[in-house]
């Protein structure tokens, strides 16, 4: 058991920990909140992989921007808890039943077939930050130019997309 | 060293937790919230296998895949706000007809 192992599974705890507590909570505010940890949890791996920028932007992006563009969307419906309506009463225990099997099925699979097999930055290996900026710039302007400028007008569009459909028509009351 | 395997395993869970919040949960938000997670626990996956082939290319498709779910909350959430604004709840059970 290295030091690294243990952290790991002490961050895999968590990570799954906050995804049920996700699953499982009833009001969905909580579950903003179990998702933003399980977003930083996995910022931790992505540092531990060996991948700074990645994990700055996941804190930024997806535990900052997004998840508040959540909660703020569940506060501003007021739709917090819902009533529990059981329109398929076998849904529940069969979707259960369901994912178990895709879970240990993946799992298995992944444990015998991943390839490549290896380890992940070997012993030693340190990770210099502005050398992974340096690089991964490198990579994005250099072979992924037209893919980034075409997310650019990905955002635009989403933006656009997002005033259009909360745009009141003329004349119309709400 | 952690063998990556180990980050490959932890992303499967996490994406079947991902799968059962669509499957089990009836709050749309929640099902939206779902969705980022099982996004996420792929990111994970590319993540781990970029760092094992010491290429750069996989953290690139990470940052697009993060471009693209940031675009995909915005439209999904106004989407949510209308269907509010027509049926007063978020339950899928609700929405059970194209015309609002």
């Amino acid at each position: 058991m290295t030091p690294n192992l243990i952290l790991f599974l002490i961050l895999a705890l968590v990570a799954v920990a906050t995804a049920l507590g996700m699953l499982f909570s009833k009001n969905a505010v909580y579950s903003a909140l179990f998702l933003v940890l399980n977003f930083v949890t996995v910022a931790v791996f992505y540092l531990l992989l060996g991948a700074p920028f990645i994990a700055m932007a996941q804190i930024t992006v997806y535990a900052g921007a997004i998840m508040v563009l959540f909660l703020f969307v569940i506060m501003l419906l007021g739709a917090e808890r819902l009533p529990d309506t059981h329109v398929l009463p076998w849904q529940k225990p069969l979707a259960t039943v369901l994912t178990v099997i895709l879970a240990l099925e993946s799992t298995y699979l992944l444990w015998t077939k991943a390839r490549p097999s290896g380890a992940v930055l070997p012993p030693g290996a340190e990770v210099n930050t502005v050398d992974n900026l340096r690089a991964m710039a490198m990579t994005l302007f250099n072979d992924y130019l037209l893919p980034f400028e075409v997310t650019s007008v990905l955002l635009l569009v989403a933006m656009v997309g997002v005033i259009v459909l909360v745009r009141r028509e003329k004349g119309q009351k709400s | 060293m952690i063998p990556v395997e180990y980050y490959i395993i932890l992303s499967a869970i996490l994406f079947a937790i991902g799968v059962a919040g669509v499957l089990v949960r009836r709050n749309a938000l929640i099902i939206f919230m779902s969705i980022e997670l099982m996004l996420n626990s792929a990111n994970l996956a590319i993540v781990a296998f970029s760092s094992v082939l010491k290429s750069f290319s996989g953290q690139v498709f990470v940052f697009f895949v993060i471009a693209v779910a940031a675009a995909e909350v915005a439209v999904g959430l106004a989407l949510m706000v209308e269907i509010f604004k027509a049926k007063h709840s978020i339950d899928v059970d609700q929405m059970n007809s194209l015309k609002g």
